[in-house]
């Protein structure tokens, strides 16, 4: 656990970079720290491993007060990785990784050890990759490398100033939904800078959205979407944010039953007076174990032909897990306007529709605001 | 003149050796000497902080290169011997030699030390490395191919230089050119300045194989592409 009291730091040439900030990030909290460039998001980062050291106030981490330890102690003890990744050219993956082991005088065997598990951890073969040097690696092997070496010695706490900043927008997105899922493994407490709204929304429990060297609000990411403290923060989250909102939930907690199935076995004259029957315009078809092969419309079904050739076969489907901004983009290329949900076995297990998407919208803005606030709705 | 010459080398060959062998010992120690103090020198002024003196050492280490080399001779001479200490031959010319080797390798080991990436330094510190382990772990092995780079120049200068100092009685080299020019020997003259030249080229080379083996292979890649 780490917590700021009354944060100050002034520099030499009179900027005041954090005024009185006092925050606390819990045990195994993935905490964000947000905001514009020069609003002291990244100088908070730093005093907490003492890069850059305080003016006033005190920082404790699990009640110790940090200005108490030796510097290079403490700082072995956190995780740090910096936005330019820093990887030390003249050394191999493996020595990089082993930066802070080495430093703790580690025996070589299990730095040995340790090297190779974290190479697994972040997705790189350990054989292929433990004797290469950084200039051998692309952009994002060298940002998995980064990652592998702040958890090096397996601190508790990490600091990450913007490990994601310097790699195109597709391996980013790949590397952050990787880093969520070890997160998930070996829940550290974490302090990640960023200026990126949407990485801290997707990444983070909670967002410290700074300005000028304060903290304006403190809040889960579906708080500070949802009832913004002030203009800046409605500003900086941006005119979307209820849009933004739905990467919050995940398909599978809206999404609905299917309204109307169909097994591959029935005839096109059942499934026509299903169809009736429900005053449906289109069903689903599935194999006997819930498969799914695809739409039947109305329109399709002629009484002759067997049912198989009349299924138009589904363009996009969605997992249950799929967060709801990408589920609803996949929508517009749904032919039918309804997104199916299939598990794992490619199992039918739900749709979601544009009725339940404006449902939960709604929902969600009545949630967040008590209060109405005319100019939005 | 130039056949005379391959004559002299043909019928004098251990004559040449000893003059090669002379001359190589004196850069050789001068620059071992200049090597110590121009790196230690360069970390020192690189310091946070140290701007300052970095300035005007690298201003005086520059005006040294720009004293005569001849000049040098007599003012040391003047100095050793109000010391006591041996005023002509191997000693002034070492310690001449000395001083003009530190400029280039003052000079690059400070830019290499404040040209390593900032980024490595705040990584390196971030994880709790010592000033000292950042010095020794990062910044000198980065900087090592800048540094070696002035080395070499050092080098390559000083054996020429080494030739005058036969003028005041060190030997090496410069011994078969002075005593052509006094005797109008041109073959002598053409003996020994092919020699220096040639072992200025080879120098260079050696040098220049030195500075790759010491680049950290991972720099080395790096360079490459």
């Amino acid at each position: 656990m780490i917590r700021l009291e009354g944060v100050g730091k002034t520099f030499s040439d009179g900027t005041e970079a954090i005024k009185d900030l006092s925050l606390e990030i819990k045990e195994g909290e993935f905490c964000v720290l947000l905001g514009p460039s020069g609003c002291g998001k990244t100088t908070t980062m730093k005093t907490i491993n003492r890069l850059i050291p305080l003016t006033t106030g005190k920082i404790y981490i699990d009640g110790v007060d940090t200005s108490r330890l030796d510097q290079n102690d403490l700082r072995r003890g956190i995780g740090y990785a910096i936005q330019n990744i820093g990887l030390f050219p003249h050394q191999t993956v493996e020595e990089n990784i082993c930066t802070v082991p080495r430093l703790l005088k580690w025996p070589k065997p299990k730095q040995h050890a340790r090297a190779q598990e974290l190479l697994h951890l972040v997705g790189m073969d350990p054989d292929t990759f433990l004797r290469r040097y950084p200039s051998e690696l692309s952009g994002g092997q060298q940002q998995r490398v980064g990652v592998a070496r702040c958890l090096g010695a397996d601190p508790p706490i990490l600091l990450l100033d913007e490990p994601f900043g310097a790699i195109d927008p597709i391996t980013r997105s790949r590397l952050q939904d990787e880093f969520l899922k070890i997160q998930a493994k070996i829940k550290k407490t974490i302090a990640f800078v960023t200026h990126d709204i949407n990485e801290a929304i997707k990444m983070g429990n909670r967002i410290a959205l700074m300005r000028d060297g304060e903290l304006v609000q403190f809040a889960d990411p579906a708080t500070l979407l949802g009832s913004p403290k002030d203009g800046f923060v409605r500003d900086f989250v941006g005119g979307d944010r209820v849009l933004k909102g739905l990467r919050l939930l995940k398909a599978k907690d809206v999404m609905q039953e299917p309204p109307l199935t169909v097994k591959v076995g029935e005839s096109p004259m059942q499934v026509k007076a299903h169809m009736e029957k429900e005053r449906m315009r289109w069903a689903m078809l599935t194999e006997a174990e819930g498969q799914f092969l695809g739409w039947i419309t109305c329109d399709d079904l002629q009484v002759s032909r067997c049912i198989r050739d009349t299924i138009t076969p589904p363009t996009v489907t969605a997992s249950p897990d799929t967060p709801l901004n990408e589920a609803l983009s996949m929508m517009f290329d749904s032919a039918i306007g309804t997104l199916a949900i299939l598990d794992d076995g490619e199992r039918l297990v739900g749709v979601l529709s544009f009725e339940i998407i404006h449902d939960v919208l709604g929902r969600q803005t009545r949630e967040f605001q008590p209060e109405p606030c005319g100019e939005e709705l | 003149m130039w056949v005379q010459a391959w004559n002299y080398v043909l019928k004098y060959p251990d004559k040449i050796g000893g003059w090669v062998l002379q001359h190589l010992y004196i850069v050789l120690v001068a620059n071992a000497a200049a090597a110590v103090f121009g790196v230690l020198i360069g970390i020192y002024i690189s310091g946070k902080g140290r701007e300052r003196i970095a300035e005007t050492v690298i201003y005086f280490a520059s005006i040294m290169m720009t004293v005569p080399s001849l000049a040098l001779y007599g003012v040391l001479m003047g100095i050793l011997s109000s010391l006591h200490l041996p005023s002509i031959g191997f000693l002034p010319v070492v310690i001449a030699l000395t001083l003009y080797g530190l400029l280039p390798i003052i000079r690059n080991t400070y830019t290499a030390i404040r040209e390593v990436d900032p980024a490595m330094i705040e990584a390196g510190r971030g994880m709790g490395m010592s000033e000292m382990q950042i010095l020794t772990k990062v910044k000198l092995p980065l900087g090592v191919p800048v540094i070696m780079a002035g080395l070499r120049q050092a080098v390559v200068m000083n054996i020429g230089i080494a030739a005058i100092g036969a003028y005041i009685g060190a030997g090496g080299l410069g011994q078969p050119i002075f005593r052509g020019i006094a005797n109008w020997r041109p073959d002598l003259i053409v003996v020994g300045a092919m020699c220096v030249s040639l072992l200025a080229i080879v120098a260079d080379l050696l040098m220049g194989g030195l500075e790759w083996v010491t680049t950290p292979k991972g720099v080395r890649i790096r360079r490459k592409g």
